[in-house]
């Protein structure tokens, strides 16, 4: 007993507003070039990251997968280097090379040792500035992206998120997968790739984030140096659009031979730049990104046994992202874990959590903010997604109070506002003739 | 193979390999080792960097200390351990960590089970105090039990049923192993599974966590002075027993090729070729290790540069060695057939790769990228307080010691052409070789899948 008492009042210590000791440096190159700069002595690394303001939501609906496609070919070879002396360079001291497009904007980045600060610079800056895109790598990247997507219909989730975002996204740049679709991306033309990347590479459109054992005013003489130089370009002009959302419940039962049905369900949610996001993320912890604090976690799995996972996500992108519950049950549990799912949905929004989920809720978002930020590689990411999404550099010191603002009446409210349990998109991809899913497509 | 309670794997499940193995280190963290009175190791690094500290308990017992029949039980007990001790009920172990702010999981593979909370700083004592309760007083309950097994059935299907590539691994691994408890998969299969008892599990539980069985680490920014005690508080109390013996089986001398196909439905084909190897124990695990770089670590690995750059014939293209097993375990190749290619000829380019390492010796450009690669990887590495506890746990978990890490970052950068070429052909034989070959099937027909949501 005296254990007990000792340690729940440990347990039961608040869990303080302790802001992350993180202070970058910022400063904006003459050709608009963002520059972010975080000292961290602790191991002999650097990590540069790049952050270009495009992604595949500036593809052409004919030519999904465009950004992905131009992406994959920085490092297939630029105006100095072929493909074969960008990898022997890079991979000959360890370090690494890595392009990758999203939604909303493409990232590259190299992370090398101290002593090869310089050439992951040099490295990083010529796959940048000068791809070269040569037809012959084209030809290759192109031809594992088409086989890519065809491997991704082995994965039911993917099967699954691909239709989902079909009919959440209906005329949304969201719609089509980063990676483009069997039917667009062999139109992708070498031309198209060239445009898309004198239009949208621009140092303008770049957030540039170093973070590792380097001081700001080497950093400063490293950005000149690589940096400098590129050129600016006119801003192109972005429509945020805001998907529409559904006026009824859809269903699509796809058959696959499985033996568990994977299930979908969701519709439009929110964007970053939302004020109410910090509200929807103390929301949707509570109800399934919360792990087995979680309702949907404890409901479906640890009270039913029906699945292995099961979680909820808000993707707050740019523009207004999908939400979406997710999970795999044998096919012949599926409608009892949907009805699940609904009771669940209807619960957040029919009645205010407790105060005990609130708090807790809270003292985990806040509590572990700290190991969200625990590697070079983590901290360069969310420097500049914060540039990206225009958070402001208090956010380390801010996120704790905005978690901490957050009542039950707006979990309520937010509750009510973005989760429509009668208006869903719902995927079902198993055997349908064990699932016999009651909704109607 | 490591399972762990509901984290997501990618694409390729295969068993999991940590990285290389260490390069020189350029200031490698000090560990800090205590044993306590009853056996129990402690391995303390101090890292103030951030604040934040992961606690690890690693026990020596994974599905290598299974029995036939009984496949997964030691996975299984991992999903136990959080359904509750008398002092802390059902459900409270997460939920206490999370109101924390922390994260918790846990992971189970061939050699080990083991567990970790990620938390700030100040709540270091939090998951020390969890870990301790629940290396004694586990409940075990018979209804939670039923439920679970429901849940680890549905892993079961998620991760290998409905995965061809994961299916054709664990197929693999069956027919590279006849005897040894490799044999069998870790999370089990379903006939063992259904007639696991609470009883077993009971019995598993007892044997194997005891303190002289684990390892504690804590990785992060505290005073290994001032932790010590605490530690030493809440897990010197908790009686040391005998463990049983690790399993004696070894595996005889593999006398001839074997293959395995697997049909089913599928976009692409997938080869993979496993060759029977030592591990840690062995000097030959270092030029192994590099040899594993030369093949098939990045875009400038022969591997990828024949199969996917030159030729065209994969989509992907892999090899994985890991030396930190307990028992001499597989070094593998596999590649995802390309649309349109045919798998004969994807099978004996890797084959090919292999011939060339035993025909000519690496470059001396090559030998020293992978001495860097493994270098870096080992730096990288120590960035996440983590991972750097993951390798430590790894390696004291299977027998090689922490220290080993140490000796073999120098002896790695010792390894010479002429080893990468005498171990190339020691072991990349025929003889030794299991191969697996997944061939894509079509869909069944589309009227015979019709019948159904009404129906």
């Amino acid at each position: 007993m005296v254990a007990l008492f000792l340690w729940l009042s440990l347990a039961l210590m608040p869990v303080q507003l302790q802001a992350a000791d993180i202070n970058p440096i910022r400063f904006v190159l003459p050709n608009g070039l963002t520059v972010l700069v975080l000292e961290q002595h602790a191991l002999p690394l650097v990590q540069i990251h790049a952050l270009i303001k495009a992604g595949s939501a500036q593809d052409p609906a004919e030519k999904a997968g465009l950004a992905n496609l131009v992406a994959s070919l920085l490092d297939e070879g630029t105006g100095s280097r072929t493909a074969k002396q960008i990898a022997d360079q890079i991979e000959f001291v360890g370090g690494t090379l890595a392009a990758q497009a999203s939604e909303d904007f493409t990232t590259a980045s190299a992370r090398v040792l101290k002593k090869d600060t310089e050439l992951g610079f040099e490295l990083l800056a010529d796959i940048l500035r000068r791809p070269a895109f040569p037809e012959a790598e084209l030809k290759r990247v192109r031809s594992e992206i088409l086989g890519e997507i065809a491997t991704e219909k082995d994965d039911p989730g993917q099967v699954a998120a691909k239709v989902f975002n079909e009919l959440v996204f209906e005329e949304h740049p969201y719609r089509w997968p980063v990676n483009g679709t069997e039917a667009t991306v062999p139109k992708i033309t070498g031309r198209d790739i060239l445009i898309f990347f004198l239009r949208q590479y621009r140092p303008n459109q770049t957030i540039l984030t170093i973070v590792g054992d380097i001081t700001v005013e080497q950093a400063r003489q490293l950005v000149t140096k690589h940096f400098g130089s590129w050129k600016q370009g006119a801003s192109p002009v972005r429509t945020a659009r805001t998907p529409r959302p559904l006026e009824k419940p859809v269903v699509r039962l796809i058959e696959k031979d499985l033996t568990q049905s994977t299930i979908m369900l969701g519709h439009v949610g929110i964007s970053r730049t939302n004020p109410d996001f910090y509200a929807v993320t103390v929301m949707n912890y509570i109800l399934g990104a919360g792990g087995f604090s979680s309702r949907l976690m404890d409901s479906i799995r640890d009270n039913q046994g029906l699945a292995y996972g099961v979680g909820s996500h808000f993707e707050a992108n740019l523009m207004p992202g999908a939400f979406f519950i997710s999970l795999q049950t044998r096919n012949e549990t599926a409608n009892q874990a949907i009805a699940g799912v609904l009771t669940e949905l209807n619960g957040m929004r029919n009645a205010p959590v407790t105060d005990e989920e609130l708090a807790d809720a809270k003292a985990y978002l806040i509590g572990s903010f700290p190991l969200r930020l625990d590697t070079t590689a983590k901290l360069a990411e969310v420097l500049s997604l914060v540039e990206f999404y225009g958070l402001g550099l208090d956010y380390f010191t801010q996120y704790p109070r905005w978690i901490e603002r957050v009542t039950k009446e707006d979990v309520l409210r937010v509750a009510k506002q973005y989760l429509r349990p009668s208006n869903y998109a719902l995927v079902v991809v198993g055997n349908l003739a064990k699932a016999k899913v009651t909704q109607k497509p | 193979m490591s399972l762990s309670r509901w984290i997501r794997t990618p694409l390729l499940v295969l068993p999991l390999v940590l990285f290389l193995w260490p390069g020189t280190p350029v200031q490698a963290s000090t560990v800090r080792e205590s044993i306590l009175a009853n056996g129990m190791k402690v391995l303390l690094v101090e890292v103030p960097k951030a604040p934040v500290v992961t606690v690890q308990i690693w026990y020596r017992v994974g599905s290598r200390n299974e029995v036939m029949g009984r496949a997964g039980l030691s996975h299984m007990l991992e999903h136990m351990m959080f359904k509750g001790t008398e002092r802390y009920p059902k459900g409270t172990f997460s939920r206490t960590i999370r109101k924390n702010g922390g994260n918790d999981n846990a992971f189970t593979s061939q050699d080990y089970t083991a567990y970790f909370e990620n938390l700030a700083a100040d709540r270091v004592e939090l998951g020390l105090e969890l870990e301790a309760d629940r290396l004694r007083g586990l409940l075990l309950d018979e209804k939670e039990f039923q439920l679970e097994r429901e849940v680890v059935k549905e892993e079961r299907r998620l991760r290998t049923e409905d995965d061809p590539q994961a299916f054709l691994v664990e197929s693999l691994f069956a027919q590279a192993f006849l005897m040894h408890p490799y044999h069998w998969p870790v999370i089990g299969w379903f006939p063992d599974l259904n007639a696991m008892t609470r009883e077993d599990l009971k019995r598993h539980y007892d044997s194997y966590y005891v303190p002289n069985n684990a390892t504690l680490l804590v990785v992060g920014d505290f005073k290994a002075d001032a932790l010590l005690p605490t530690i030493t508080r809440l897990f010197e109390p908790i009686p040391n027993k005998p463990v049983p013996p690790p399993p004696a089986v070894t595996e005889p001398e593999q006398r001839g090729e074997r293959r395995i196909i697997v049909k089913r439905e599928a976009q692409v084909p997938f080869v993979m070729a496993g060759y029977r190897m030592p591990n840690y124990t062995h000097e030959d695990s270092c030029p192994l290790t590099i040899l594993e770089s030369i093949l098939s670590n990045g875009k400038s690995s022969r591997l990828y540069r024949s199969l996917v750059y030159e030729q065209k014939i994969a989509l992907a293209v892999g090899g994985e060695y890991s030396l930190l097993q307990a028992d001499p375990e597989l070094f593998y190749l596999y590649a995802v057939v390309k649309p349109g290619q045919k798998v004969e000829r994807v099978e004996h380019a890797l084959y090919r790769e292999l011939a060339r390492l035993q025909a000519t010796l690496p470059t001396a450009q090559e030998l020293q990228r992978a001495k860097n690669q493994v270098e870096a990887s080992y730096i990288f590495g120590q960035d996440s307080n983590f991972r750097q506890a993951m390798l430590l746990g790894q390696a004291e978990t299977v027998g090689a010691g922490w220290r080993h890490v140490e000796q073999f970052l120098e002896r790695i950068q010792r390894v010479t052409a002429e080893d990468v070429q005498r171990v190339a052909r020691r072991y990349f034989v025929e003889e030794a070789r299991t191969v697996g070959i997944l061939i894509p099937t079509p869909p069944p027909p589309k009227s015979a899948a019709q019948g159904s949501p009404q129906s």
